[in-house]
């Protein structure tokens, strides 16, 4: 340490510093306030409360749903608050938000499970405190929730198999897969394999790679296996990143037109690659019937009304030639 | 720091041996890694696949070029990562949503990568936080700027003429413009890091801060300097990004910066400071994307590459402390 300097100057120093560089975070800060907004505000008031605890929140899925949360409370004149943690592996730091929502006494709660099992003691802590619990997009292992609003993942993906099947006819693929660990990751990939093995003998998956669902990773991945298979004939991505992945990879390959993509989810990148014809098809959720019927089953719930255990929340094909059909458009998200 | 390597250090002969000893065993190590999948898979060694892994390493690639620069004082950057998805993000509101031209955009992508590396020099030099502490706060703030900038959605550059072509283009036909930016960044880097002022007081200071400061060089001015460095490379890095997905990814990001310091480190450049190459880092960034594209071609399920990367990590960090010990 310099000793010549004076205590006043580098005091002096120091905070000259700090001072630029909050004015600066400010600043940066400043200059996003557009359209950042969508605070949660807090319980209080006079109406019920519902925390929803989601896998994420910067995904496009998860803003879709949280449409239809904000919906569905704007009409059955509940409070709705929306949090997840920033990746979908971050399992512990969920479990912290449900915890944190749990201990705000609401009067509902829906949880979106990471992991199917972590949360058990918390469920039945909320059980305890007579919390009605809304499982939503996928189970939890467990007796409390009142009902799983989720999409039937395993039909879903036996769908994109279907559409595979019939454009590909028969020889290799490939899947992409975003999450070798979450139930939905898991069906997204079972559901499509069992089908292709059990109507499709004449098709081989030679390869499963899994790319956390980053586009650049997973595009990446899919170069690799094209190189090895260069007679592949179609890639499933099992999520947006990783099916927006799969066609940077046919692109950057010039293979444009001579392999059969199909995606999941959709997401402008996806919605572009399948009017440009790059991409044969995706399956879409419904993430906006999936935040609505969450909030709704929880006013359900809180009113001590039956629900139904299960709650399909649905899933679509689209390609080129429905795209832009209404129910199908209503459900996409840029 | 034991006096020992302060010593070696100061000899100028040994230190540029060691240097060129230490690049050549990094560089080895790359052609055994792939030699090695040239043998085991006949769909390796192919131009395309060279290309595949030439374009996975551009933007860790890049974001490792500035790395280093903050590893030779002896300092360590988690911003890199996360703050590359800021750059691209900025970008993305500088060119998709106020519709600015396309060279007023880049600059400007690169300018808040700057800004980004003033703010870290800043609270290094000046609040005196430790390195790790200041940049693992700019990795939060600049993840969650980006998604309120943003607005938690991608921003698309379907409209802006050109900007895709950037870094997907091929100004040499058959080499995406992503790899020349790559190259093009890497030579820069080891000019300023071997021949300017910037780079050898990153190095002095990485040696010896104190001997530094007495020498009567203004020790804090020069870090807030190279963490601006740092922070251009990073906003070049984003900008690459950007073009490549033509998009701006707000949730992308996070867990770049330490594959990057992964590559610095493979690349033999010391965590404690006052030695780095950056020829040493490209190699460092070409064997992680090697690898990972090798072990992906063998069809080797993604735990595993992981375990690959983690243990490749350790041997050629301990290959460098080995010869060291050598030298002593």
């Amino acid at each position: 340490m310099n000793v010549k300097t004076t205590n006043t100057r580098r005091r002096f120093a120091a905070a000259a510093a700090a001072t630029t560089s909050v004015v600066m975070m400010l600043a940066l800060a400043a200059c996003g306030e557009g359209d950042g907004g969508g605070e949660p505000g807090g319980a209080g008031g006079e109406k019920p409360y519902v925390a929803l605890v989601s896998k994420g929140f910067q995904h496009q899925f998860w803003q879709a749903v949280k449409q239809g949360a904000d919906d569905a409370a704007a009409e059955l004149d509940v409070e709705v608050t929306f949090e997840g943690p920033e990746t979908e592996t971050e399992v512990e730091k969920q479990l912290t938000m449900l915890q944190t929502a749990l201990d705000k006494n609401p009067d509902a709660i829906g949880y979106a499970a990471l992991d199917s099992e972590a949360s058990i003691p918390m469920m039945t802590d909320a059980e305890s405190r007579g919390i009605p619990v809304i499982a939503f997009d996928s189970g939890v292992e467990s007796e409390v929730p009142v009902t799983t609003v989720s999409t039937d993942n395993l039909a879903a993906s036996a769908e994109a198999a279907k559409h595979m099947a019939e454009l590909v006819g028969s020889g290799k693929i490939a899947i992409i897969g975003h999450d070798q660990t979450s139930q939905t990751g898991q069906q997204r990939v079972e559901g499509f394999t069992q089908y292709i093995e059990e109507n499709a003998p004449e098709i081989e998956i030679v390869d499963t790679q899994y790319a956390a669902g980053d586009q650049l990773k997973s595009a990446d991945a899919a170069k690799a296996i094209l190189q090895a298979h260069p007679d592949l004939k179609g890639i499933y991505g099992t999520n947006e990143g990783s099916a927006i992945g799969v066609v940077k990879a046919v692109q950057e390959t010039g293979k444009s037109g001579k392999l059969t993509v199909i995606g999941f989810d959709s997401g402008k990148a996806q919605t572009d690659a399948i009017r440009d014809g790059l991409m044969a098809g995706a399956i879409t959720q419904d993430p906006i019937k999936m935040g609505y019927e969450t909030v709704k089953a929880a006013v359900a719930a809180i009113n001590g009304e039956e629900v139904e255990p299960v709650i399909d929340s649905g899933f679509y094909w689209y390609d080129k030639t429905n795209i832009d059909d209404p129910e199908i458009a209503a459900v996409l998200y840029e | 720091m034991t006096t020992k390597t302060t010593a070696t250090k100061r000899t100028p002969t040994r230190f540029g041996n060691r240097q060129q000893l230490q690049q050549i065993l990094a560089f080895a190590g790359l052609v055994v890694i792939f030699g090695f999948f040239s043998f085991a898979s006949p769909y390796f060694l192919d131009w395309a696949n060279v290309k595949g892994i030439l374009l996975a390493t551009a933007v860790t690639g890049i974001m490792a070029l500035g790395a280093t620069f903050v590893i030779a004082t002896g300092g360590i950057d988690l911003s890199v990562g996360t703050g590359m998805t800021l750059c691209s993000v900025m970008t993305g509101v500088f060119l998709a949503n106020l519709g600015l031209p396309l060279v007023v955009g880049v600059l400007g992508g690169l300018a808040v990568g700057a800004l980004i590396g003033l703010l870290n020099g800043l609270n290094v030099s000046y609040l005196r936080l430790p390195p790790f502490i200041a940049t693992l706060a700019m990795m939060m703030v600049a993840q969650g700027l980006s998604l309120v900038i943003s607005g938690t959605k991608p921003i698309y550059f379907s409209d802006v003429a050109g900007f895709d072509e950037l870094a997907g283009g091929e100004l040499i036909p058959g080499l995406p413009n992503a790899v020349l930016i790559f190259f093009a960044a890497a030579a820069i880097a080891g000019v300023v890091l071997s021949k300017t002022l910037t780079g050898r007081y990153a190095l002095s200071i990485g040696s010896n801060e104190e001997a530094t400061a007495i020498s009567g060089v203004d020790v804090r001015r020069w870090k807030v300097v190279i963490y601006v460095v740092a922070g251009l490379f990073t906003g070049l890095a984003g900008v690459v990004m950007a073009s490549r997905l033509n998009s701006a990814q707000p949730g992308l990001g996070l867990g770049y910066e330490l594959e990057a310091i992964a590559a610095v480190v493979i690349g033999g450049t010391s965590l404690r400071g006052g030695k780095a190459t950056i020829l040493g880092t490209v190699i460092g960034a070409l064997i992680m994307a090697t690898l990972t594209n090798g072990l992906r071609i063998m069809s080797i399920p993604q735990e595993w590459q992981k375990v690959a990367v983690g243990i490749v990590i350790v041997l050629a960090v301990y290959a460098d402390i080995l010869r060291r010990g050598k030298e002593a």
